[in-house]
């Protein structure tokens, strides 16, 4: 048995020990593999060391021995306190170099050629508690993500690493004014790009979960929009119309910003919150967005005169009648989906005279949304308003299509608002295609938004 | 405000990066054709404002990438004129050089767009667009730890990870003080750096004494002793009067064994047997050969002129045994670096051991070779340890050259380094900088 391998004086380079000939250790060559501690260990790099969450980063790592296996892997440590993990098994080249952008992953939480695989396919940490998501509440701060590189393939963790650089991944860019909202009693949190504008503006809104995201309008406001995250679950609004008009506020309260261009406003809103945007173009006489995005929609809106709050709550009720399956993940699709076949219950969406892009997962086990894309494709047509649509449907992807590189949750817990009641609700999609449709949508996203927010052909023609 | 280019996007790429990074300004939705000025400007820790810009012409997509700059402070095509050519905004105070005390935040630049071909006056027009990069001198995950050790005054640099690291001993010049970008932003590249306050240490302003040689070797000891420090791969870094102490330790310590020396803008020229004080005090003696120029900035260059013949007033470079990195510039009006090294180079090539020599000597080059994107400062008020009032101190150089020597020598010491303290081929992660 041979302990110590690939070492050369001259150059100064690693001992490499593979793990199985580690268990074998005698204690001499234990001693030896101490001493040897004090020669220099490989170089690893992240470029850049410092970037905003949707932006790629190359892993290198140099100077080890020749064909040697190495795992490289990334560990985050959550607000809630749950480590997240990714890791993948390379092989050193002939220079010493393994190059997450350009090698191969033979294993591990992602395979193949996968220059951000470290991120995407980060997981809880084995041992974790179940049914974990992974948001980001604080978005002044950056996510904090530790790459690392480590000796041998299996049972990598048992060892030290041989050498480990701190990331930062950044949720707002540098400059971007983030401000507290509490007026006309609209709440939310608006973040203002660098620069004196005039920008365009963006209404964002989450979905059901409730809480305060901040995270992507915080994103979309380092790419130039002037972007509202809005509190809008927790309210309790008296009536229908009450409520509506607490949207049509937050709206105006951007439209009406000295540093926002009022006839660039769009909405943006994921699961429940494309509800809100659906609505808000389809009935509103008072705002007129610019243009819609809608990721995994939702169209559901039935018994007028109630707020969209109690409508959930009354969807959820109902919910309670749903699927359960083996591993006891609920299945809120297929009851949904009978909400949905009554016509009466869906929102008049042939009315939206915008241009609206719908994003959704094939594999969306939350809400019937391939369902929901086919029919508002289908209203919209017949309502002759068939060119103001685009859709992005992505295969085995779930519900919750998250700004790129954010790790994909095949079912979390879920805390029911009026019951209290934890459950653990399956969204559905794989992680691989799930990763690549986050990363695809949120290109078209933002490039749909450019296009139509910030230089529409109108203003071209004018020229 | 102009309706049609209300909507031109600025983007700079990445918005945070570490100082010796580069980046891409891009300029995107302006008017065909339309004429720009790109514009950075950062007010640094002493209140003072700095700008620079250039004027640009929008290609027919609009888009304004990778092209030349007209005219500004810049020209041509200049990737990162936007920093190397920032200097003062007019009515600044004369003679300021940009350096950074604090090194844990970054350096903010605000970059902005503004139509037309404007050069100043900018205070009081509106940019089309602007946006805020960052420049660090730590990467994250760097540790910032004083060393007060051994009555040393100095602050020690990790890098993130576990180690061990190779180890670097961080020296400046003649103005003394505790400077630690260059250690922090060479602990950012992988090296546990001590940056030494060797002149104004608190031992030297409390006692009125200069540290003696066993300051250096304490430094050494303490970085060889540190857990996280690889003992066996230490080299030592000088600027100006550093490269005097550097050499000295390199050549003449029992205690200090480098791996490697980088000598910038220096000279070997100093009484061999001397402390710190007395070769300070041989400079001082031939202050009488200082010059001045029309605008009464001071030269300092004569003072070891011409080269010594006398072994006993030169470090024995001949007597080195480990290799040595000398960066130079060819205007450099301050050290009589060009001349040193010629002489360095003569002297190794008799004792034969020139194998271990490489000079990068820069035409138009001055003497504060910095790391890249440092604007350059031809002169600046400067005020020695030993001379107690301030100067006009003419370090020499033309800013585009000098930029350039920046930029090349940072790039070769980190190779010189990367190879001699870490092994290994040409590296490959240095490709963006």
């Amino acid at each position: 048995m041979s302990v110590l391998r690939c070492f050369s004086f001259s150059r100064g380079a690693l001992w490499c020990v593979t793990r199985p000939h580690l268990q074998e250790c005698t204690p001499t060559s234990r001693r030896l593999l101490s001493a040897m501690t004090q020669v220099v260990p490989p170089i690893l790099s992240v470029t850049p060391s410092r970037a905003l969450v949707d932006e790629k980063f190359k892993v290198l790592v140099e100077n080890l021995p020749p064909g040697c296996p190495v795992t490289v892997r990334s560990l985050h440590h959550s607000e809630d306190k749950d480590d997240w993990e990714a890791y993948g098994h390379y092989v050193s080249d002939h220079s010493g170099v393994v190059s997450v952008s350009e090698d191969l992953s033979y294993g591990g939480t992602y395979t193949g050629k996968e220059p951000m695989g470290l991120l995407w396919s980060m997981r809880p940490v084995p041992g974790s508690r179940p049914g974990l998501r992974l948001r980001k509440m604080n978005v002044c701060t950056p996510m904090l993500v530790t790459v690392s590189v480590h000796s041998g393939h299996e049972g990598f963790r048992d060892q030290a690493p041989l050498a480990s650089v701190l990331t930062e991944r950044w949720y707002m860019a540098p400059g971007i004014r983030r401000i507290n909202i509490n007026e006309q009693g609209v709440q939310g949190t608006l973040f203002i790009p660098p620069g004196p504008g005039p920008f365009p503006g963006l209404l964002d809104m989450w979905g059901g979960g409730g809480g305060l995201l901040e995270s992507r309008a915080a994103l979309l406001a380092s790419h130039g929009y002037v972007s509202l995250a809005l509190d809008y679950l927790g309210f309790d609004q008296e009536s229908e119309n009450l409520e509506f008009k607490y949207f049509e506020t937050a709206f105006n309260i951007i439209k009406d910003h000295p540093q926002v261009m009022p006839d660039r406003v769009g909405i943006f809103g994921l699961s429940l919150g494309s509800l809100v945007a659906v609505t808000l173009a389809a009935y509103s006489t008072i705002v007129k967005p610019c243009c819609i995005v809608c990721i995994s929609c939702n169209h559901y809106y039935p018994a007028r005169g109630s707020t969209v709050t109690s409508k959930f709550e009354g969807v959820t009720r109902q919910l309670s009648k749903a699927r359960v399956n083996e591993d006891n993940q609920v299945i809120w699709k297929d009851v949904a989906l009978e909400f949905i076949t009554d016509p009466s219950n869906i929102a008049e969406v042939g009315r939206i005279n915008c241009p609206t892009l719908l994003v959704n997962g094939c594999d969306d086990q939350n809400w019937p949304t391939v369902e929901t894309a086919e029919d508002v494709a289908r209203l919209m047509r017949e309502a002759g308003k068939e060119h103001l649509l685009s859709r992005l449907a992505y295969p085995d992807t779930g519900h919750l299509i998250e700004p790129p590189f954010s790790p994909h949750f095949r079912a979390t817990t879920f805390v029911m608002r009026s019951s209290k009641e934890k459950v653990i609700l399956l969204w559905g999609g794989q992680t691989k295609p799930h990763s690549d449709a986050q990363e695809d949508s949120w290109r078209k996203i933002l490039s749909f938004l450019q296009f139509h927010l910030y230089c529409s052909p109108n203003l071209k023609a004018k020229i | 405000m102009d309706r049609k280019q209300c909507c031109v996007k600025l983007s700079v790429q990445p918005s945070r990066g570490l100082m010796d990074e580069k980046f891409i300004v891009l300029v995107q939705n302006a008017l065909p054709g339309s004429q720009l000025t790109i514009r950075a400007l950062h007010q640094c820790e002493d209140g003072h404002s700095w700008e620079a810009f250039g004027h640009y012409t929008a290609d027919t997509t609009g888009t304004i990438n990778e092209d030349p700059s007209i005219h500004g402070t810049y020209s041509g095509v200049e990737q990162m004129g936007l920093l190397w050519s920032l200097r003062p905004i007019p009515g600044s105070k004369p003679g300021l050089r940009m350096r950074k005390k604090n090194i844990q935040t970054p350096m903010e630049v605000t970059v902005s767009v503004y139509q037309g071909h404007q050069t100043e006056g900018f205070a009081d027009l509106v940019p089309l667009s602007g946006v805020v990069v960052e420049r660090w001198y730590m990467a994250p995950g760097v540790r910032r730890i004083p060393v007060t050790e051994g009555g040393l005054t100095a602050t020690l640099f990790l890098p993130s990870g576990p180690g061990p690291f190779p180890g670097l001993l961080d020296l400046w010049g003649g103005g003394g003080q505790l400077v630690e970008y260059r250690a922090a932003l060479l602990a950012s590249h992988g090296f546990a750096s001590m940056a030494i306050d060797y002149l104004t240490s608190k031992f030297t302003m409390k006692t009125g004494k200069m540290v003696d040689n066993q300051y250096f070797e304490t430094a050494y000891r303490v970085l060889q002793q540190h857990p996280q420090v690889c003992g066996s791969k230490i080299a030592m870094i000088g600027l100006s009067f550093g490269t005097s102490m550097t050499l000295k330790m390199a050549i003449y310590s029992e205690v200090i064994k480098l791996s490697a020396a980088v000598c910038i803008s220096g000279s070997h020229v100093q009484p061999v047997e001397g402390s710190v004080e007395e070769i300070m005090g041989f400079f001082q003696k031939n202050a009488g050969k200082t010059r001045f120029n029309e605008k009464n900035e001071v030269i300092w260059r004569d003072l070891l002129l011409p080269i010594s013949t006398d072994p006993s007033l030169k470090a024995d470079v001949g007597r080195l045994q480990c290799p040595l990195l000398l960066v130079v510039g060819e205007d450099d009006q301050n050290w009589p670096a060009q001349e040193s090294a010629l002489d360095i180079k003569e002297m190794m090539a008799r004792a034969g051991n020139s194998h271990l020599l490489t000079v990068l000597s820069y035409p138009n080059a001055g003497h504060l070779i910095e790391p890249p994107y440092t604007p350059h400062a031809r002169s600046s008020t400067f005020k020695t340890v030993e001379i107690q009032e301030k100067v006009m101190c003419l370090w020499g150089g033309q800013t585009v050259e000098h930029f350039r020597a920046q930029e090349d020598a940072w790039k070769k010491i980190l190779v010189f380094l990367r190879e001699n303290l870490y092994g290994g081929r040409k590296p490959t992660s240095f490709s963006h900088l």
